[in-house]
C-alpha cells in the first residue's frame, strides 16, 4: 500500500525523502563503481517489465480476488541489490507522477517501504542465504517477500502515525496492514519464485549469474531470524501489556462504540514521551479515549472553534473559491475564444 | 585508399552449440557499391550482417573492411566505418527525443556541440524528418522509426551503410518513402531482405545465400529473373516480375 | 482490463504535456520545485484546518487553465485514486466525536473537520501532482530532477524506463490478447497461464536488452550516456517561481478570510 500526501506530515515526508535520497545515491555509486556496461539498457528495460507485469492480473484461486506481480523481489534477484533499489525507485516515480499513486512528498515514504526493505533486507539476508546454488527458491521468495512487505506494511503505520492527519489508530491499522500484506507477501512469493524457476527452465545460465552466492549462508539466516523474533517479539509484548484481552480486539468496537479501550494508555505514554523528545514533528496527536479527552492535556490542543468564527469561515472560504474558479473559468473561456 | 570496402575471406561462423551458420562464405565488395543479400530465413543473411561490425567474430576466415582485419580490438575502430540498421527500430531508439537518438553516435565520436548539431542536421534531412527532432521515438510511426534509425546510423559517417529487413512492417506509402530515400543515398550499401523487389529497385548487385553459403553473386536483373534459381534456393520471382514472366 | 486504460492514461497525459501553453513553456525545475513546496505548505497546516487551504486552489486552477487540461480529467483521476484515502479518513470522525461548534444546530465534531481537512489535502496534493506531469512533459521532470543533482545512474534510469514502457506495454498487451482469444474463462489455470505470460515477457526483455546494448555499442557507445546541457532559466521563470513562492508564503501565514471578512 501506498503512502499518501494527504496523510503526511512535512516532517515524516521529508524524513524519508532524506532516507530514500540517500539510498539512491548510495545505490548509484555502487553501481557506478562496478557497472557492467550492459546493466543500463538492462535496468531501464526491466523497469519496464515490472511497469508491464503489474497491469495484468491473475486470479487468486479460492478467493476470487485478483493480484499481480510486485516486482521488488524479482528485480533484486536478477539484478542485484543496488540496481533493485534504483529500479524500484524509478518505476514509483513513474506511478507516483502518472497515477498519482502515492503523491510527491509521499514518494520519500514508498520509494523506503517498497524498495528498501526488499532490496536490503529481504535479498541479502533472506533470499539470497537460503538459495546457495539454487536451491529452496519458493521457500526463499515466500519468506523474503514476507518479511520484506511486513517490514513494508509496518513503515506506512508508523508513518501514517507520526504524521498525526489521521484519526486511524495506531492497533487497527497495525491489525488491518499485517495481514493483508501477509496473505500479499505470500501471493508474491509464490508468483516471484514461479516466474523464476520458469525462466530457469528455459535459459537457467541467467538464474544461475544471480543466485550466486558466497559466504556462509546459515549464518546470516540465523542471525537475522533472531533479530526478527526479538523485535517481534518487542512488538508483541508491547500490545500485550496494553492488551490483556487483545483477541477481543476487532473492527467492531472501533465502528460501534465510542469508548476505545482505555489499555491505548500503554502505548500513548510512550509514544508520548518520544514526541517530547522529537519535537520537530508539527501537530502530533495521538488517540485517545474521549472520556480521557477532558482530563489529560493533548499536545494538540483543540482550537478553539465557536459558531460565529466558523460560520464567517465558511463564508469566506465560499468566496475565496468562488474567486479562485471564476478565474480559473474565464481564462478557460477566453482561451476557446481565440484558438 | 583501396578502393574494396568489404572483403570477407572464406568465412566460417559456428555457433557455440557448433551449428554451422556460416559455411565459407567469399565476396568482394567496392566502393560505391548496392548490394542486396536474400535468402530463405535461416539461410545466414542476419548472421553474416552481423559480422559486418564486429558484433559477431568468424570462427574461421578473415574479413576486412575499410583495409582494417576484423579482430576483437579492431571491432571499436570498424564499427565507425559501418553503419548496421537492425530490424526493430525500437531497439535502436532509446532515447527521450529524436535528436538525442541522432545525436548518440556523433557524441560518442567526440565531437563538439557545433559539430554534432551539423551531422545531426544533414542526416535528418536526408531522411526528410528533421521536424520530428524534439519529438520522443514513441510518438512515431513504424515508417518514421525507420528512417530517423537510419538517421542515428548516418550521423556517425559511416563508409558502408548495412539494413536488416528495412522495409519490414511498412505500410505502403512508408515503405515507398524508404526506397526514394535508399535510391538517393551514396553510400555503400549492403541490404538483406526477403522484399525483393526493394532489392530490385534499389541494388544493382545481388548475393543469394542457401543453408550458408553463397550461391549466386552477381546483377540483380539477371538473378531475380530467374525462377529456377530462387525456386531451388527457397524463393520466388519479385512480386512485380510474377505477372509479367 | 485494467491494463488498456493504464496504458492509454500514460500516452494521454504523455501527449498533453507536449501542448505549448504558458506553463507548457515554463522551465521544469520551476515547476517541481513549486509543486514540491506547495505540497508541504498544504500538509503543514494543522489537522483541522480547512478555510486557510482554500486559497491554495489557485494554483491547480491557474495550472489547469492556463495549461488548458481538461477538467474532466483530472476529476476523474482524483476519483479513482480516492478510495483508499477516503477509507482511511473515514475513521477520523468515527473516532472522534468531541463537537467542535453547531452549524445552524446540526453538530460538527471535530473528526469531521479533520476529514474535511484530509479530502482538501488530497484534492488539492493529487491535482497538483497530475498537473505537474500534465504541463511538463517527463523527460522533463527528469532533467529538473538532473539539475537538483540527483545521481546520473538514477536519473538514465528514469528515462530509459519512460521510453520503454510503451514498447513493453505493447507487448504484453499483445500477448495477453492473444492469451485471452485462446482461453475460455479457465479457472484455477490462472495462475499457470500468468506465469507462462510473465516469464515469456522476462524472457524477451532481457533479450531486448541485449539488442539495445547492441545498438548502443555499435553507435560507439562507452559507458557513458550524454544528456542535454541544462539551459538557462528565463525572466519568467524567475517571476513565476518569485510569484508563487510569494502567494505560498502569505497563504500559509495570512488567512485571506479575514481579510475578506474585514469587507464586509
Amino acid at each position: 500500500m501506498h503512502m499518501a500526501d494527504a496523510l503526511i506530515s512535512p516532517g515524516v515526508g521529508a524524513g524519508f525523502w532524506a532516507l530514500s535520497l540517500g539510498g539512491i545515491a548510495y545505490s548509484s555509486k555502487k553501481l557506478k563503481e562496478n557497472i557492467d556496461d550492459r546493466m543500463i539498457p538492462l535496468m531501464g528495460v526491466m523497469g519496464a517489465f515490472v511497469f508491464a507485469a503489474q497491469m495484468i492480473n491473475f486470479t487468486i484461486p479460492a478467493t476470487g480476488s485478483s493480484g499481480h506481480l510486485g516486482g521488488g523481489l524479482i528485480l533484486s534477484v536478477l539484478l542485484g541489490p543496488y540496481a533493485g533499489f534504483i529500479v524500484m525507485a524509478s518505476i514509483l516515480t513513474v506511478q507516483a507522477l502518472f497515477f498519482a499513486d502515492g503523491g510527491l512528498l509521499a514518494l520519500g515514504c514508498n520509494i523506503w517501504n517498497l524498495g528498501f526493505y526488499t532490496s536490503f533486507i529481504a535479498y541479502p539476508l533472506i533470499f539470497k542465504p537460503l538459495t546457495r546454488d539454487g536451491r529452496n527458491i519458493t521457500i526463499a521468495s515466500i519468506l523474503a517477500a514476507v518479511v520484506g512487505l511486513q517490514l513494508g506494511a509496518f513503515s506506512v503505520v508508523l508513518q501514517t502515525y507520526f504524521s498525526g492527519i489521521s484519526e486511524l489508530p495506531f492497533n487497527t491499522f497495525v491489525m488491518l496492514m499485517q495481514p493483508i500484506h501477509l496473505a500479499i507477501g505470500i501471493v508474491e512469493g509464490i508468483v516471484t519464485a514461479a516466474v523464476l524457476n520458469f525462466v530457469r527452465s528455459v535459459k537457467p545460465e541467467l538464474i544461475n549469474v544471480s543466485l550466486n552466492s558466497t559466504s556462509a549462508g546459515f549464518k546470516k539466516i540465523i542471525v537475522t531470524f533472531a533479530i526478527l523474533t526479538i523485535f517481534t517479539g518487542a512488538l508483541l509484548s508491547w500490545f500485550a501489556s496494553s492488551h490483556p484481552d487483545g483477541l477481543e480486539w476487532s473492527i467492531e468496537k472501533v465502528y460501534g462504540k465510542a469508548e476505545l479501550p482505555e489499555k491505548e494508555e500503554g502505548i500513548a505514554a510512550i509514544l508520548k514521551n518520544i514526541q517530547e523528545k522529537i519535537s520537530f514533528l508539527p501537530d502530533y496527536s495521538f488517540k485517545k479515549a474521549p472520556e480521557e479527552e477532558k482530563t489529560v492535556e493533548s499536545e494538540t490542543a483543540y482550537p478553539n472553534i465557536d459558531a460565529g468564527t466558523s460560520i464567517s469561515g465558511i463564508l469566506g472560504s465560499v468566496i475565496v473559491l468562488a474567486v479562485i474558479f471564476g478565474t480559473g473559468f474565464i481564462i478557460k473561456t477566453l482561451r476557446k475564444r481565440s484558438v | 585508399m583501396s578502393h574494396h570496402i568489404v572483403k570477407f575471406e572464406n568465412i566460417i561462423y559456428q555457433y557455440p552449440d557448433g551449428t554451422e551458420a556460416l559455411k565459407g562464405i567469399s565476396f568482394l565488395i567496392t566502393h560505391g557499391e548496392s548490394v542486396g543479400i536474400v535468402g530463405a530465413n535461416g539461410s545466414g543473411k542476419t548472421t553474416l550482417l552481423m559480422h559486418l561490425n564486429g558484433y559477431l567474430l568468424p570462427t574461421r576466415g578473415i574479413i576486412n573492411i575499410g583495409d582494417v582485419i576484423l579482430t576483437k580490438r579492431t571491432r571499436t575502430e570498424i564499427r565507425k566505418k559501418v553503419g548496421l540498421v537492425f530490424q526493430n527500430p525500437d531497439d535502436q531508439l532509446f532515447m527521450p527525443t529524436v535528436y538525442e537518438d541522432v545525436a548518440f553516435g556523433p557524441v560518442n565520436l567526440g565531437l563538439d556541440d557545433v559539430n554534432v548539431e551539423e551531422r545531426v542536421k544533414r542526416a535528418l534531412d536526408l531522411v526528410g524528418c528533421y521536424n520530428l527532432k524534439n519529438k520522443p521515438p514513441h510518438h512515431l510511426s513504424g515508417g518514421q522509426k525507420r528512417a530517423v534509425a537510419i538517421a542515428t546510423v548516418i550521423a556517425m559517417n559511416p563508409d558502408l551503410l548495412a539494413m536488416d529487413e528495412p522495409s519490414s512492417n511498412l505500410d505502403p506509402k512508408s515503405r515507398r518513402y524508404l526506397i526514394n530515400i535508399l535510391k538517393e543515398f551514396e553510400h555503400t550499401k549492403i541490404i538483406a531482405s526477403h522484399d525483393l523487389d526493394l532489392i530490385l529497385e534499389v541494388c544493382k548487385r545481388c548475393i543469394v545465400l542457401n543453408d550458408g553459403k553463397i550461391v549466386a553473386d552477381g546483377d540483380t536483373e539477371k538473378i531475380l529473373k530467374d525462377k529456377k534459381l530462387l525456386e531451388d534456393n527457397n524463393l520466388e520471382l519479385p512480386l512485380s516480375l510474377q505477372k509479367i514472366l | 482490463m485494467k491494463f488498456d486504460k493504464e496504458f492509454f492514461h500514460i500516452g494521454y497525459l504523455d501527449r498533453i504535456s507536449q501542448k505549448d501553453t504558458f506553463i507548457h513553456r515554463i522551465d521544469a525545475r520551476v515547476k517541481v520545485i513549486v509543486s514540491l513546496l506547495f505540497v508541504i505548505t498544504v500538509v503543514s497546516f494543522p489537522k483541522y484546518e480547512i478555510s486557510r487551504m482554500m486559497p491554495f486552489f489557485l494554483f491547480p486552477v491557474l495550472f489547469l487553465s492556463l495549461g488548458d487540461i481538461p477538467v474532466r480529467f483530472v476529476l476523474v483521476r482524483l476519483l479513482i485514486v480516492s478510495p483508499f484515502i477516503l477509507f482511511i479518513a473515514i475513521f477520523n470522525p468515527l473516532l472522534e466525536r468531541n463537537i467542535a461548534f453547531y452549524f445552524f444546530s446540526i453538530p460538527v465534531s471535530y473528526g469531521f473537520l479533520s476529514l474535511l481537512s484530509i479530502f482538501l489535502r488530497f484534492v488539492l496534493t493529487v491535482s497538483i501532482l497530475i498537473l505537474l506531469i500534465a504541463t511538463t512533459s517527463f523527460s522533463g521532470v527528469c532533467y529538473a530532477l538532473r539539475a537538483f543533482r540527483l545521481p546520473n545512474v538514477f536519473i538514465n534510469q528514469l528515462l530509459f524506463l519512460y521510453r520503454y514502457i510503451f514498447v513493453l506495454t505493447e507487448e504484453a498487451m499483445r500477448m495477453v490478447r492473444a492469451k485471452e482469444l485462446r482461453s475460455f474463462n479457465g479457472r484455477g489455470q490462472e495462475i499457470k497461464f500468468y506465469v507462462r505470460l510473465v516469464g515469456n515477457l522476462l524472457l524477451r526483455t532481457i533479450e531486448r536488452a541485449e539488442r539495445i546494448y547492441y545498438a548502443m555499442l555499435s553507435r560507439g557507445y562507452n559507458g557513458i550516456m550524454p544528456y542535454r546541457k541544462i539551459s538557462l532559466l528565463g525572466y519568467k521563470d524567475y517571476l513565476f517561481m518569485f510569484f508563487s513562492v510569494l502567494l505560498l508564503y502569505i497563504f500559509r501565514f495570512y488567512d485571506p478570510t479575514e481579510w475578506i471578512k474585514m469587507l464586509f
